[in-house]
């Protein structure tokens, strides 16, 4: 620190290094969309003409059943006249151990977003402030300042403040690719882990989302076990983010790793090494409400993260409400069947309004996004300042507000996280409706100067599409050429607290 | 290689500590009325519990903000979809206002600087992130809420150095005191960042004096330091006195807008003046805007519920509420200490004169057979075992004068507070007469273990069961 410090003169009055720092990472250009949808936000009757924000992973396709339980169960809340007489016990409880209902019907939710097929201990159950205070508190747990987690890329742009800003713990990222559809390897991640160990970092885990942000694709039962022997046999961690347990779509498979962990020998899987951290802000879209849940099978660290939890306990009087509300079985039966029921649905149709437009997306089963393929629109292939030139016409023209790949640490330029589930039909509609007039327009403007040239290409399909599409870009080109906004001031809210 | 990070293996959270007896004992034996007549009183837990039924009215009125509707409509879905880390502007402008009307409305809080946290736990660990690191120390006077030794240095690495404070002059702050702890934390080769102050005191029950604040901020001026002012106590306020913030003296002293201003910063909850801890509702308030904006993004890690901010800005919002409840809860703590402190008068008893807070500051230290900590401990495990009351020995506090005991009032009955003074009575009136018998025995086994353990050996008494206290 140097004694320039000691002296007490100079520098005595700084702030921490922490608090001066870029590392919480909301200093990025990728604030722009933000900014722009703040400016000129869509609405349907007042706004119609506004930029629709789908940079934001919320689930808003169940809040009508979450409010109907509450209209019909007014004991469930401390301050109505039903629920009244229980506000004094409930607004003085702060047990860091949280309500014990409250932890059984965690429990009771989890255990059913996965089929039935575990049971989760309600005294593993430890509350934090959402899945950000969760992932926080598990690194602080699990990795001293310096120590280095696995993450395969690309994953959700506020891991890097979450895991590592006020811990001190670095990322080693394990880059996936679109060549085997992102998939995440057992041989990656052993790649990663080797040379990250060569180098002399400090490995003390892996980290990964499943179902996966940004991807909405789910590991295999098979790979996540060979994980899990992986981490056994090398005695590192495995921390599993599974947010987005509950939105996998009607008739899909998710595996999670508390199933593993039940179904491999304990001499292949070392319990102590396994976490999950879970939220209730996408399964229920109840983001607002603040309950983060870190499970651990490793004693101390349930021990340490509940003692930590006094940083970002669940407020009592949520705890009591969800309490009564997820250990209504009829209720969170028939949730989890409607809500994968509409995301599956919602899903289809978006993705189906795409392939109109000749937009692929990676072929994704969960999860409250799709990963859109744009590489073909790009002006120059393999860059990224061609991605984020096609961001800024994306936002500016098309008037959508989408995440750039980048922002997730992917390493190939050209795909995009596009959000569905934060919208209602009408609105999802318009958005579809603006990418495909956008691209048949760009293709019939620069079609009345082909015909001319080459009719042949309009009698040919297969020609034609190819042909839309170099002259799609030769149409992003225009745009490129007729001036783009350039990066400016970021938002003053927090796009990394919505992703 | 260690599985573990060294958080998890250190006990820097200070929850280990041989002195979970008292929490221990009370766990497996708590009084009840009814079922449990003899059983352990909890005296340990500074919670007010003396004004829900002033809420619960509030509510039975305001269906509303009961309900999550706004004129009428329900705007569930807004709030369950609310997470802004700056919060929702009505709440925080509703908290300024409050914060204001505790002060007498003489001073203004902007709603802008206010940053929500969870509980003032998470206020006070965000704001050591922001203004210290590790190798940085803040100078804390004695005897604090032992709570800090987690709050401020577990995660953050930070040091705390104690302000050696003396029954001699009332446990005021003197100028000495300041000097030599600095000093003290320059020999251990630590960098001070910062004065953090509980005003008022948690655990005397005491409000800084002007002369205290004026030093303090003079103090903070020379060295170009900060200073933190918990005033989570602030509403708790009952004797004849105002409440004086750090923020009348800046005011006073026409340094609101100053350079020096911008290194005040003051913490808040509603944990104690509306006895709401379940709700985890703290904030920081800070005229640095680096420090604003760096909190902001910390409180990301710990924010307020969204229907907790609701339910609280209709609240606080309501003026007649708030005028009613502050005086109320002022004339309740007051009759309510009162009662305390007669009752211990009457068992031979005094304690330090307080006007706030939600415990008295009580003073036994005639009842230990020696000057040690040691005979605190044990004339705090008689209290537990024999007395059955279980208060907080002054050494947890990091009192540097044996014989000192924290004793809470606000979290109980009158007829509860009533047995456990006839408790207390009962046994000084029997030990008196024992002590007369044996004392020159005792004398003679003490002198050879005569011997002040030093008080970082003496940390919270908790268990992995103990609720969040204060």
């Amino acid at each position: 620190m140097g004694s320039l410090i000691k002296s007490g003169g100079v520098s005595g009055a700084i702030l921490s290094r922490i608090a001066t720092n870029d590392q919480h990472g909301e200093n990025s250009e990728y604030f722009d969309g933000w900014k722009a949808y703040d400016k000129d936000p869509f609405h349907l009757s007042r706004n119609p003409h506004g930029i629709i924000q789908m940079g934001l992973a919320e689930n808003q396709l169940c809040l009508d059943l979450i409010k109907d339980w509450i209209k019909e169960n007014p004991k469930a809340s401390v301050c109505t006249p039903e629920g009244v007489y229980q506000f004094s016990d409930i607004a003085n409880f702060q047990d860091y151990h949280g309500l014990k209902e409250f932890r059984q019907a965690i429990a009771n939710f989890m255990g059913k977003a996965r089929g039935g097929r575990v049971t989760f201990d309600p005294e593993r159950i430890v509350m934090s402030g959402g899945a950000t205070g969760a992932n926080e508190t598990i690194m602080f747990c699990l990795a001293d300042p310096g120590d280095v987690f696995l993450v395969p890329s690309p994953y959700y742009a506020a891991f890097d403040r979450d895991l590592r800003w006020r811990t001190g713990v670095e990322i080693v990222p394990v880059h996936c690719s679109s060549s085997n559809n992102f998939k995440l390897t057992v041989e990656a991640v052993e790649w990663a882990y080797k040379k990250a160990v060569q180098s002399n970092k400090n490995v003390k885990g892996l980290l990964f989302t499943n179902p996966s942000n940004p991807l909405g694709t789910i590991l295999d039962k098979d790979t996540l076990k060979n994980l899990v022997r992986f981490v056994t046999r090398n005695n590192i961690h495995l921390v599993v983010d599974e947010i987005y347990a509950a939105t996998v779509f009607a008739g899909e498979n998710f595996a999670s790793v508390a199933e593993v962990v039940k179904d491999l020998d304990s001499s292949e899987v070392n319990v102590d090494l396994i976490h999950i951290v879970y939220s209730l802000s996408k399964d229920m879209g109840l983001p607002g409400f603040r309950v983060g849940i870190v499970y651990s099978y490793n004693d101390s660290v349930v021990s340490c993260a509940r003692k930590m939890s006094s940083f970002g306990l669940v407020s009592s009087q949520t705890q009591f409400m969800l309490a009564s509300m997820l250990s209504d079985d009829s209720f969170v039966d028939n949730f989890l069947m409607e809500s994968s029921k509409r995301l599956g649905i919602r899903h289809g149709v978006f993705t189906l309004g795409l392939k109109k437009a000749d937009i692929n997306c990676l072929i994704s089963t969960a999860g409250l996004f799709v990963w859109m393929d744009l590489r073909h629109l790009l002006r120059v292939r393999n860059s990224f300042e061609s991605e984020i030139e096609l961001w800024h016409i994306i936002i500016d023209k098309v008037k959508l507000n989408v995440s750039p790949g980048s922002s997730f640490q992917c390493t190939e330029p050209g795909w995009f996280r596009v959000c569905f589930a934060n919208m209602d039909d009408d609105t999802l509609h318009v958005a579809l409706r603006r990418i495909q007039d956008f691209v048949s327009k760009n293709s019939n403007k620069t079609a009345e100067k082909a015909s001319d040239n080459d009719q042949l290409i309009q009698n040919n399909n297969a020609k034609k599409q190819k042909w839309k599409q170099s002259n799609l870009r030769l149409s992003f080109r225009r745009l490129y050429e007729d001036g783009l906004s350039s990066p400016g001031i970021m938002s003053p809210h927090s796009p990394l607290l919505r992703t | 290689m260690k599985q573990l990070s060294t958080k998890v293996t250190s006990n820097a959270h200070g929850q280990d500590s041989s002195y979970f007896l008292g929490w221990e004992e009370y766990e497996k034996n708590p009084y009840d009325e009814i079922k449990n007549p003899n059983g352990i009183i909890q005296m340990g837990l500074a919670e007010n519990q003396l004004c829900f039924d002033l809420i619960e009215t509030w509510l039975a009125k305001n269906p509303d903000a009961a309900g999550l509707k706004k004129d009428g409509q329900s705007i569930f879905k807004e709030l369950a979809l609310f997470q802004d880390y700056h919060g929702l502007p009505e709440f925080k402008k509703a908290l300024a206002e409050f914060m204001e009307e505790i002060r007498g409305n003489r001073v203004t809080f902007d709603p802008r600087k206010i940053v929500l946290a969870a509980g003032s736990t998470s206020a006070n660990e965000t704001l050591m992130f922001c203004l210290a690191e590790p190798g940085d120390a803040f100078l804390l006077p004695t005897p604090y809420y032992p709570g800090f030794d987690r709050d401020l240095k577990w995660r953050t690495g930070a040091e705390i150095v104690p302000i050696h404070c003396s029954s001699s002059n009332g446990f005021q702050i003197t100028e000495s005191a300041l000097q030599q702890a600095y000093q003290q934390a320059q020999k251990l080769d630590l960098n001070v960042k910062g004065i953090l102050v509980t005003n008022p005191s948690n655990p005397l029950g005491t409000m800084l004096t002007r002369r205290e604040l004026n030093l303090l901020v003079d103090f903070i001026t020379s060295k170009n330091i900060h200073l933190i002012s918990d005033e989570i106590y602030s509403g708790t306020v009952f004797g004849f006195e105002q409440f004086v913030s750090v923020m009348d003296v800046l005011k006073d002293k026409k340094l609101e807008d100053s350079e020096v201003s911008k290194r005040v910063h003051v913490v808040y909850s509603l944990s104690k003046d509306l006895g709401l801890p379940g709700f985890r509702v703290g904030a920081i308030y800070s005229n640095d805007e680096m420090v604003v904006s760096a909190a902001t993004k910390m409180s990301s890690f710990g924010l307020v519920s969204s229907q907790t901010q609701y339910l609280l800005s209709a609240l606080l919002s309501d003026k007649k509420f708030t005028g009613t409840y502050l005086n109320e809860n002022k004339k309740r703590l007051k009759i309510r200490q009162r009662q305390l402190v007669s009752g211990l008068e009457a068992a031979g008893v005094t304690c330090l004169k307080s006007n706030a807070g939600l415990f008295c500051w009580v003073d036994m230290r005639h009842l230990l057979d020696t000057n040690t900590f040691e005979a605190e401990l044990e004339l705090w495990k008689k209290i537990v075992y024999e007395v059955k009351l279980n208060i907080s020995p002054g050494s947890s506090c990091h009192c540097t004068e044996p014989g000192w005991f924290r004793v809470c009032f606000a979290n109980m009955s009158e007829e509860t507070l009533d047995l456990a003074m006839k408790r207390l009575k009962e046994y000084v009136e029997s030990t008196d007469s024992n002590r007369l018998i044996s004392k020159s025995s005792h004398e003679r086994i003490k002198s050879l273990r005569k011997r002040t353990v030093s008080n970082w050996v003496f940390r919270v008494s908790w268990t992995d069961r103990v609720p969040d206290e204060r």
